[in-house]
């Protein structure tokens, strides 16, 4: 019974694609499991932006949306009809093929990167020998979309903000690759289903996945910084600056595809802590061996939606860093931090198993971590920090 | 010469031609990343997806966006109303036809060898890598020295500049 509740999808769409001829059968389950992608996201879309209104509403000691259906639960509906409804504005002097091309590609891009998810046991869409390859060759193509949104609006704030938007996500992606380089040294392939196959084990009924480990931890948090950065998010959401550039790159963009912009954003947020999820968390594996009868999706959306919560958290939390605070914290912090991650898995890889190596890892990880802090402090002269309060 | 060949092709050659007719710069760059991805998608028609996947990531992720950052960063967006086109179009095309008559006469050469109904060989990521660290470890040293040296080499230049200007204002 559970482990039909486990592979339920995978069933019904076996039961679908059984009354059908069988020259239909393969396109038609590569089709519907197209569809089902492309239904099942963007809805977890609409429950993240509710979520995290009503989440930054409650950060910020207000109520948030409130007036469209029972606690503002109809509010996604709303938007919906209001962004379909509204007139499509498309400046005089913009270059209307590429503006009307920038969104399209966005999604597109963002929707590709599930295609390659393992998001339960036997559930993922094309299990192919380099699938993490194939993730962050479309991931990089979305930068194009961003710089053909800013460049086309022929407005100055678009055309700021898409540079800062390009800029930023070249030099996170390069941290972004060399933290997820070390899972792929340790599983030793670039396919995703693998990747959590390894981590699907158990020693005392702990699981085996890569952030228990002292490489794969600090790689996870150099993980999330540059995910973070990659999908444009606060701190580090300087391309749409509402303060200082209207919008960033998706300044002129009104109607649908306003709402085109915000779906990519919000699949590119989704996809990221799926991969997150996947490369470091075990993917659909269950946290204790005595919870693995739970079914796997479960565990895989329950992942992500948490990756999800830590998102809108840091939103609500952390003030917006400066243009120079985001270049030098790329370059001169997460790069090297992560080029030490890579030797220090290879120093776990050759010293086998047994305790010292947790002992050696450990000690390179605090140590390198500590000195770069402290030069990075005394560069900046800066000191303990000290309060003063009113008196 | 099936369907998907024929229609990738097209594309990849259209992208080409496109980069070269078309008047504005920009629009050169992103047709010019259109026959990038028919070139990605050639690779993976031929069952090559390690390559197909790198040429995306490396030719769309990062040397297209370099060539519009170029454009942008240099003259500005705006492009005379007659085009970019270069007086001396006919020696660019001596070049590139002899880079042509190169590549095609290694691949000539080089098809007799293999024969005709040799099968394609399938080469996985794994064997690649293999590859890449013991029988090409030389060749794979040496690039990622002269791209390091390269990167410094831009890094100076760019410090260059930066050292120069607070000189200046300090006068």
């Amino acid at each position: 019974m559970l482990e039909k509740l486990d592979q339920i999808f995978v069933l019904l769409l076996h039961w679908i694609v059984g009354f059908l001829p069988a020259f239909l059968r393969p396109a038609t389950s590569v089709v519907l499991c197209v569809v089902t992608i492309v239904c099942v996201f963007p809805a977890l879309f609409a429950i993240c932006v509710l979520l995290e209104r009503k989440g930054l509403g409650r950060i910020q000691n207000r109520f948030g949306p409130n007036r469209v259906g029972p606690f503002g639960v109809l509010q996604p509906l709303a938007d919906g009809v209001k962004s379909l409804t509204k007139e499509d504005i498309v400046p005089l002097s913009a270059d209307s093929v590429v503006h009307f091309l920038a969104p399209v590609v966005l999604v597109v891009a963002a929707f590709l990167g599930f295609a390659v998810l393992p998001m339960g046991r036997n559930m993922v869409l094309v299990d192919m020998d380099c699938s993490l390859l194939f993730y962050f060759a479309i991931g990089a193509s979305t930068e194009l979309s961003v710089f053909m949104a800013g460049w086309s609006s022929r407005n100055k704030y678009s055309l700021l903000g898409a540079m800062r938007a390009v800029a930023q996500m070249i030099s996170y992606e390069v941290p972004l690759l060399m933290s997820s380089v070390v899972v792929v040294m340790m599983t030793g392939s670039l396919s995703l289903v693998k990747i959590v196959e390894v981590q699907n084990q158990y020693t005392y009924g702990l699981p085996h996945w890569y952030i228990f480990t002292p490489w794969g931890f600090a790689a996870f948090v150099l993980y999330a910084i540059a995910g973070t950065a990659e999908t444009n998010r606060s701190p580090f959401d300087l391309p749409e600056g509402e303060s200082e550039l209207v919008a960033g790159y998706f300044t002129e963009y009104s109607g649908f595809k306003f709402a085109l912009f915000f779906l990519g954003e919000y699949l590119a947020m989704l996809s990221i802590s799926g991969l997150g999820a996947t490369l470091f968390l075990g993917g659909w594996s269950a946290p204790f061996q005595f919870l693995s009868w739970v079914p796997s999706w479960i565990w895989f959306f329950g992942k992500m939606m948490m990756s999800i919560a830590v998102f809108i958290w840091m939103r609500g939390t952390l003030p917006r860093l400066r243009q120079d605070q985001l270049m030098n914290f790329a370059w001169k912090f997460v790069l090297p931090l992560t080029l030490t991650n890579l030797f220090v898995a290879a120093v776990w890889r050759f010293m086998g198993e047994g305790w010292p190596r947790w002992v050696v890892c450990s000690a390179i990880v605090i140590t390198i971590y500590t000195l770069m802090c402290q030069a990075g402090m005394r560069r900046k002269h800066l000191g303990p920090r000290t309060y003063r309060y009113a008196e | 010469m099936n369907l998907a060949f024929l229609f990738i092709s097209a594309l990849t050659v259209a992208g080409g031609v496109a980069a070269v007719a078309l008047k504005n710069t920009v629009h050169c760059a992103l047709a010019l990343t259109i026959a990038f991805a028919g070139l990605a998608l050639l690779f993976l028609d031929l069952g090559a997806q390690f390559a197909g996947f790198a040429q995306i990531l490396v030719y769309i992720g990062a040397v297209a966006i370099l060539v519009v950052f170029a454009i942008l960063l240099t003259r500005g967006s705006e492009t005379p109303k007659d085009g970019v086109y270069s007086k001396r179009w006919p020696a660019g095309l001596v070049i590139a036809a002899a880079v042509f008559a190169v590549l095609g006469w290694a691949i000539l050469q080089t098809a007799p060898r293999l024969g005709q109904d040799s099968p394609a060989p399938s080469v996985s990521v794994v064997q690649i890598g293999q590859a890449l660290m013991t029988r090409y470890v030389l060749p794979l040293e040496i690039i990622a020295v002269l791209l390091t040296a390269a990167l410094i080499g831009a890094v100076i230049v760019a410090m260059h500049e930066h050292g120069r200007h607070e000189k200046e204002e300090v006068k």
